[in-house]
């Protein structure tokens, strides 16, 4: 079989940035050594935090529950190292503030035994069981969004899921964490497929690579197993923002998400090809998640690479393993589009962390531009992929017109994918005004 | 080791495409130099003045006003170097350089400065300073300086000294333009003349070729909406094509209408003027269109041989107009009358 691609696969505007992964794209995953102490923050996901299960002094063995899910929108915690639980309390986080977490310092040995749970089994385990096995193994979105992917798998009664699509676009520049993945890890995607499938009921499964991984598109093509010839591979065209939910859907089937809706609304269930490994490899044994793939990149970073790292590991000793350049800048954890700046590298690695890019002072010197007036050049217009106005937006939340930014220019339905700040000649920080406002708008709600 | 130190924080993206509004501008200056450099060949050093005395009091207002209002001085950012070529580009060769002085400065503090600056102006400046120079001044705006005359790199115009206020005295003066003469007396020039800017007319807006040159540029370097010269030339030929048609005698041909006058200078450099032009593909070209309509209605049945200026500034109003009425449909709206 050969692979589909055409070229008109896409949606409409968008970006064309930079890709910047060559210098990792071809590297092996490589595990990472633990460090010697996990701090492990019981909210990684959207949702409700996990509870702690465990007390202070307790010893724990790898993979074991240590803070359990409070409701179906949260998901436990697992120990990501056998070790002791020094502490329960504030643990350091990328928004600044404090939260709840576990401190866990890991036993000083290199292999770890790791706790299983109850293996579940696709071909017999009910629906229930295998949402209640994602659930109960960790698993949040790995692409960076963080929501508990048992929960979007959860078809609501009165609608149905035809396909299942596999989001393999990783358009994201600097990161390759999806792509080694795919070349690396195909036999656990096509058995997370296999749950994915029975969960949602799709009778068809579909994952849509871009262009730039056709090593992985082709891998994953020749590995489909036999007895699933509803799996298909799609290529499609490279463009920012197509690993967005949304224009993935538009891009590969050519339906349109209803505005405030959801991919069921229009039958698909959409989830990231990593976080689809993850649930082919934790299921079949019962585990829960401990670890994941990341991308340590950027011109600040000495040995660029794709790491498999535990949750819970400072970005501190991340750094200090993989070696940073003296004039480094910024550091942030995701891609460059959407990726947070950090302040304190004491926060640690969670589920979400998809990347860490380290620029350097040169790079940086872009942010410090001067900021022009909008001249209205219309090229904002011309990148939004949901077809926006974000000149006009922006002339709007400077008056603090929120109001009509909302009900009149659909504020609501931007999600912050950072085009049009991208493409704006005058500097002007669009998407932070856009955060701005919807977070003044829902705190007036 | 280097991981102590204080970290920036940028809000996201992370990473720019990198070109400036000030390169922009920039760029657009660069387009207009040929048409400028012609505009001294063609016309001599009376021209080489006007457009310098243009620029310098376009952006020595700029300058002087944000001083005045304690800002810094935003010349730098060169779009009153614009306003000023252009508005050199649209006067008479001969034209006093007074008036030339004082219309720079109504083009930057009337036509930009008041509205808030760059970014601001509901109407391209540079138009404005011309509109109130011709209600000030009709005679002296239409009285023109033959193009090509032997002397023109050794003689000033005697208008273009003219003390400030004093009547100007013109020593040598050209025939009409070729829309003038189109108008008055059904004389038709031929096309190639007017491409090539073998005709008379204001300093800049005779080489219909290096205009274009200028505006290919800056489409090639996706700096300017092609949109709105493309709507903007096509409805002038449909139109005049269409009246040519139903009496050649009256109507002058389309090609004629398109390279006569400032139609080109207009449609390729003041029409574009992104702050006062529409956002959207599809808003740029019904603006361009509309104005291209009022052009050939001007020019044809106005009291007025040339109608570019006027349709462009009615342009420039209806343009904020335009831009509430057509926007693109949001992902995931509904169609008009239909589901999303």
């Amino acid at each position: 079989m050969t692979l589909s691609f055409s070229k008109k696969n896409t949606f409409k505007h968008g970006i064309h940035p930079p890709e910047s992964k060559d210098e990792t794209n071809k590297l092996p995953i490589r595990r990472f050594p633990f460090a010697p102490v996990m701090i492990i923050p019981l909210a990684q996901n959207i949702g409700a935090p996990s509870e702690p299960i465990v007390r202070e002094g307790q010893e724990v063995v790898r993979g074991q529950v240590i803070a359990k899910a409070s409701g179906f929108v949260s998901v436990p915690t697992h120990a990501p190292a056998s070790g002791t639980i020094r502490k329960i309390g504030n643990v350091p986080t990328i928004s600044g503030k404090m939260a709840q977490g576990i401190y866990l310092d890991p036993f000083p040995s290199d292999t770890q035994e790791v706790d299983e749970g109850d293996p579940i089994n696709a071909d017999s385990a009910s629906i229930d069981e295998i949402i209640a096995a994602i659930q109960n193994a960790g698993i949040v979105g790995l692409g960076g969004a963080a929501f508990p992917t048992h929960v979007k798998l959860k078809v609501p009664e009165g609608k149905k899921c035809d396909t299942l699509l596999i989001n393999g676009v990783e358009c994201e520049p600097y990161l390759t964490t999806d792509h080694r993945v795919m070349l690396e890890q195909a036999d656990d995607i096509f058995t997370g497929i296999k749950y994915l499938l029975k969960v949602t009921g799709a009778e068809k499964a579909i994952i849509g690579i871009e262009a730039n991984k056709l090593d992985a598109a082709e891998h994953l093509q020749k590995h489909i197993p036999a007895e699933s010839p509803n799996i298909s591979v799609a290529v499609i065209p490279v463009k920012y923002p197509q690993g967005a939910e949304k224009m993935l859907i538009t891009a590969v089937l050519g339906r349109e998400v209803p505005s405030g809706g959801l991919p069921i609304d229009v039958g698909v269930v959409a989830v990231n090809v990593a976080t689809t490994a993850e649930i082919g490899r934790l299921l079949p044994h019962g585990r829960g998640i401990m670890e994941r793939v990341i991308t340590i990149t950027g011109p600040g970073v000495k040995k660029k690479g794709n790491y498999l790292i535990p949750i819970g590991t400072p970005l501190r000793y991340v750094l200090e393993q993989v070696g940073v350049e003296d004039n480094i800048s910024e550091v942030y954890l995701g891609g460059p589009m959407m990726g947070v700046a950090v302040s304190n590298l004491d926060i640690p690695i969670v589920k979400g962390t998809s990347g860490v890019v380290v620029f350097t002072e040169n790079e940086v010197k872009a942010h410090k531009e001067k900021i022009f007036p909008c001249i209205k050049c219309g090229a904002c217009v011309e990148a939004c992929p949901i077809f926006l106005n974000p000149s006009k937006l922006g002339i709007l939340a400077k008056k603090e017109g929120y109001d009509q930014m909302a009900g009149e220019y659909n504020l609501m339905d931007c999600f912050e994918c950072g085009s049009c700040t991208y493409v704006c000649p005058s500097n002007i920080p669009l998407v932070q005004y856009f955060r701005l406002s919807k977070s003044i708008l829902r705190k007036r709600a | 080791m280097s991981l102590n130190k204080t970290l920036n924080i940028n809000t996201s993206p992370h990473i720019v495409k990198g070109i400036r509004t000030d390169e922009i501008m920039r760029n657009v200056v660069w387009a207009l130099i040929p048409v400028a450099a012609f505009s001294v060949y063609a016309f001599g050093i009376s021209a080489l003045f006007v457009i310098i005395t243009a620029v310098v009091s376009s952006v020595l207002t700029e300058h002087l006003l944000c001083r005045f209002a304690d800002k810094e001085s935003t010349i730098s950012d060169w779009s009153a170097t614009i306003t000023g070529l252009l508005f050199g580009l649209t006067l008479p060769p001969n034209f006093p350089l007074w008036m030339v002085f004082s219309g720079g400065v109504i083009a930057i503090a009337l036509g930009k400065y008041i509205f808030g600056g760059l970014g601001y102006n509901v109407f391209n400046p540079a138009l404005v300073g011309r509109a109130v120079l011709q209600a000030a001044f009709p005679v002296a705006i239409t009285t023109w300086y033959p193009a090509f005359s032997a002397d023109r790199f050794t003689t000033i115009s005697s208008s273009t000294f003219t003390f400030p206020f004093a009547q100007p005295v013109y020593d040598i003066v050209s025939g009409a333009t070729p829309l003038s003469a189109f108008k008055f007396e059904r004389i038709s020039a031929s096309t190639m003349d007017l491409a090539m800017g073998l005709t008379n007319g204001s300093s800049g807006e005779t080489s219909a070729f290096l205009i274009l040159l200028g505006g290919l540029y800056l489409i090639y370097r996706k700096m300017m909406d092609w949109h709105i010269p493309v709507a903007m030339l096509g409805s002038v030929f449909l139109l005049s094509g269409l009246l040519h048609l139903i009496d050649a005698e009256h109507y002058a041909s389309p090609l004629f209408m398109l390279f006569s006058g400032g139609l080109m200078l207009g449609a390729i450099f003041m029409a574009t003027d992104m702050v006062a032009s529409p956002i959207t593909p599809l808003g740029a070209s019904v603006y361009g269109a509309v104005i291209g309509i009022l052009v050939v209605v001007i020019r044809t049945w106005g009291g007025l041989p040339e109608g570019v200026m006027y349709a462009i500034l009615l342009g420039n109003a209806l343009s904020p107009h335009i831009d509430s009425l057509i926007r693109p449909r949001v992902y995931g709206t509904a169609r008009k009358g239909g589901q999303a």
